[in-house]
């Protein structure tokens, strides 16, 4: 008689697991205390420890599938023992659960399973076999939400030097390996994309969806629990604004073009920092993030009747000319309520600015899905110790508002800190 | 430039150390009057005389201790052994005399000796007259291990291993010996320590030495009808072992194979393989593979032996497989 292995509670505080990587393969011989799988608890990557020896007949579940605590994994036998039909997953150990989040990556059930199988109950959905006993294990695909991307050395040096997401190109090489190859096909990259003419067209992804790990979900879960449902925490910095002050004047001699406003320097500025910092430049997608890898940076836009967020498309790509130019025309045509839905939908991130109605400073509400937003306050003279003495300078408060599921602390203040030291060094923004 | 066989390219490099250095003298089995049971020393005999062209009993162990003590009191001798099949009898010498004398005697006694003779398998000599021995020599700190694979390296490279201050272990081809090559005249000295592209290409590298080159050099052949460009780098000498030739070559084409007549386990292979994963792990596009001798006694059976030994056929299939084709 075969031994069931279920999913452990591997921590006091685990409901379901995410199967990492089997490390036994079926067929393989284990005895007692054998690390048959990694999982993935809500704390850290855990080992699943064989509990019975013999041969592992069975892996009823495949690698990247999350999994409740004590569903059925595998089976462990003798060698040569038949699996039973009803692999389907009926707990060996302990307490029914309470109605457990739905796995994420549940294969369907199977509607030919055998009638004198006791139907499975509702609420706790568990994969099924096909009635051979063999269950179809899908080979994982590198691009599978939450699997370890296999991938050559070399293929993940040239990924990381041309910022190409591992897990966004499809493997040619044995058990889905990328390979030099497939990188060389994946197409546009986001570096060479910059270099190009915007906006962007083509086969390159404008973004990229990334599986909640089981801790990024525990954040999530516990944090809307605190205090509602975008649980945001708020960074100030107070930035000197001496240099952009002179170089909006050095701009205004030149006497063509558009009017460049602090805003619109500002909307650059935070545009040119995302590019520095993807990992604010996403939407919270309730079951997983979506890290953009095109900016638009929505602004707010006081109306009549409440407030608009026009978005600058690709707003890293355009010249500070062109976001004059658009703001402008957005601001004015939001006033008029003459916006297109498309115009005021899919920005990545959002700009606030009350300075000229003479705030200090302020925390603005995200704007969802995106998961920041910065708030802009008044440019004043103010006394500050400069270079040694108390002196007169232009300064101004930002305030980010980031959405603890998406952004946490560290990731927040290095993005502000960045946007500061390009407002206070102007010619950093283009560099 | 002249065209020499291996044999008498080796031939050449020892008349003429011996013409120049005195010192030099050859010492062996069958070396004298026999003229080499490979004829590499046709003629030293009648040139130089009966001492310094010494026939020698068949006790390896005595002859190679002989050599030993003569170096350490100045001359420079050349052992040749039948075949490094022989050699193990004398194993000792080498290991625990040759190699570790400068070092246990504070540097006041070197051993400027070479051990020369062929090695590996020729064709249907069975599994006690058919083995690659270099790993073990090479497994050896106070050792070096040079195997030429062209007449060319074969002169230039034994030139520099008599001229060298240490014990040098030279390893030639039993079925080498005929092969035939351009080989330039006189002082023509290739530095030990030094591999060479035989072959350049970009696609792929095959590391490879001794008979090998040659396999490596016809599977190159076939690579290239199928647009695959390989790099044929022979080592040359296996220690000092040229590491920056094999690392840039790696980084170069990003895939490598390690192509050896030895048995795979703790082979010269293996080392070029960690050299590689240490040194360029960045540049690996694929693992590098390994085609080796099969890991058995060599059989007699003509067909199990062909089975056994590497051929162009193997490191075609390895090329293929890290090429992901």
């Amino acid at each position: 008689m075969a031994t069931k292995v279920v999913m452990e509670a591997l921590s006091p505080t685990m409901e379901e697991g995410r199967l990492v990587e089997w490390k036994k393969g079926e067929g393989e011989s284990v005895a007692v205390g054998d690390v048959l799988a990694e999982v993935e608890t809500d704390k850290a990557v855990m080992e699943l420890v064989a509990r019975a020896g013999g041969t592992l007949l069975k892996q009823v579940v495949p690698a990247g599938t999350t999994v409740p605590v004590s569903q059925l994994v595998a089976l462990i036998g003798e060698p040569g023992e038949q699996v039973p039909a009803e692999t389907n997953g009926k707990e060996t150990t302990a307490k029914p659960k309470g109605p457990a989040e739905a796995p994420a990556a549940q294969p369907t059930p199977d509607e030919n399973r055998p009638t004198s199988m006791p139907p499975a109950p509702p609420a706790e959905p568990r994969p099924a076999p096909s009635p051979s006993g063999r269950q179809p294990v899908p080979a994982p695909k590198p691009s599978q939400p939450g699997g370890r991307v296999k991938a050559s050395p070399l293929a993940r040096r040239i990924a990381e030097e041309r910022g190409i997401d591992l897990s966004s190109v499809s493997g040619t090489g044995p058990e889905g390996r990328v390979v030099l190859r497939d990188l060389e096909t994946a197409g546009a990259t986001p570096a060479a994309a910059i270099s190009r003419a915007m906006p962007r067209t083509g086969d390159g992804a404008p973004y990229t969806d990334t599986p909640l790990t089981q801790i990024r979900k525990t954040i999530a879960k516990r944090l809307v629990q605190s205090i509602g449902p975008v649980p945001t925490f708020y960074l100030t910095s107070e930035v000197d604004m001496e240099r952009v002050w002179d170089a909006r004047e050095a701009l205004k001699t030149l006497g063509d073009g558009p009017k460049v406003s602090f805003n619109d320097i500002i909307i650059k500025a935070v545009a040119s920092a995302l590019r520095q910092h993807p990992a604010c430049n996403a939407w919270w997608q309730d079951d997983h993030i979506r890290y953009w890898n095109e900016v638009h940076v929505s602004m707010a836009v006081a109306v009549e009747e409440g407030l608009i967020t026009p978005v600058i498309r690709h707003t890293d790509l355009k010249t500070l000319r062109e976001i004059a130019a658009e703001t402008q025309d957005l601001a004015a045509r939001a006033r008029e309520r003459r916006l297109r839905p498309e115009e005021y939908t899919g920005g990545t991130f959002s700009v606030s600015n009350l300075g000229m109605l003479d705030i200090v400073e302020f925390t603005a509400i995200i704007n969802p899905p995106e998961t920041g937003i910065i708030a802009v306050g008044r440019i004043a003279q103010v006394p500050v110790a400069h270079e040694g003495a108390m002196t007169i300078r232009r300064r101004m408060r930002l305030t980010m508002s980031c959405d603890h599921r998406v952004i946490d602390g560290a990731t927040g203040a290095r993005f502000l800190q960045t946007l500061k030291a390009m407002l206070e060094n102007p010619l950093a923004i283009v560099y | 430039m002249p065209t020499l066989t291996y044999r008498d390219a080796l031939n050449q490099a020892l008349r003429e150390e011996m013409q120049r250095d005195p010192d030099v003298f050859l010492m062996g089995e069958e070396v004298g009057v026999y003229q080499g049971a490979y004829k590499v020393s046709r003629g030293l005999l009648d040139e130089f005389g009966p001492m310094r062209v010494v026939d020698t009993p068949i006790t390896e162990l005595g002859f190679a201790g002989v050599g030993v003590g003569a170096a350490m009191v100045g001359l420079r001798p050349v052992v040749e052994f039948m075949t490094w099949n022989f050699a193990l009898l004398a194993i000792d010498q080498l290991v625990n005399n040759a190699a570790k004398m400068r070092y246990m005697s504070n540097g006041q006694v070197g051993v400027p000796a070479v051990f020369r003779g062929p090695g590996g398998a020729a064709l249907q000599l069975a599994a006690q007259h058919s083995q690659a021995f270099e790993s073990y020599y090479a497994h050896i700190p106070g050792l070096k291990v040079v195997m030429p694979a062209t007449p060319s390296d074969a002169k230039g490279l034994l030139k520099s291993a008599i001229r060298d201050d240490n014990p040098v272990v030279f390893i030639e081809g039993e079925m080498l010996y005929n092969v035939k090559g351009e080989v330039p005249e006189g002082e023509h000295i290739i530095p030990l320590g030094k591999a060479d592209v035989k072959r350049p290409g970009g696609d792929v590298t095959i590391v490879c030495h001794s008979k090998t080159v040659s396999v490596a050099l016809r599977a190159a052949e076939q690579l290239a009808a199928d647009q695959v460009e390989a790099e044929v780098l022979d080592l040359r000498t296996i220690r000092p072992l040229d590491e920056e030739a094999v690392v840039s070559s790696a980084t170069r084409t990003h895939r490598v194979v390690v192509a050896e007549e030895g048995w795979p386990f703790a082979g010269v292979g293996a080392q070029v393989v960690d050299l590689i994963q240490r040194e360029a792990f960045d540049e690996l596009d694929a693992p590098v593979l390994r085609v080796t001798g099969a890991d058995v006694p060599m059989p007699y059976n003509k067909q199990l032996e062909r089975a056994a030994k590497v051929d162009a056929g193997k490191i075609v299939a390895a090329v293929h497989e890290v090429l992901y084709k």
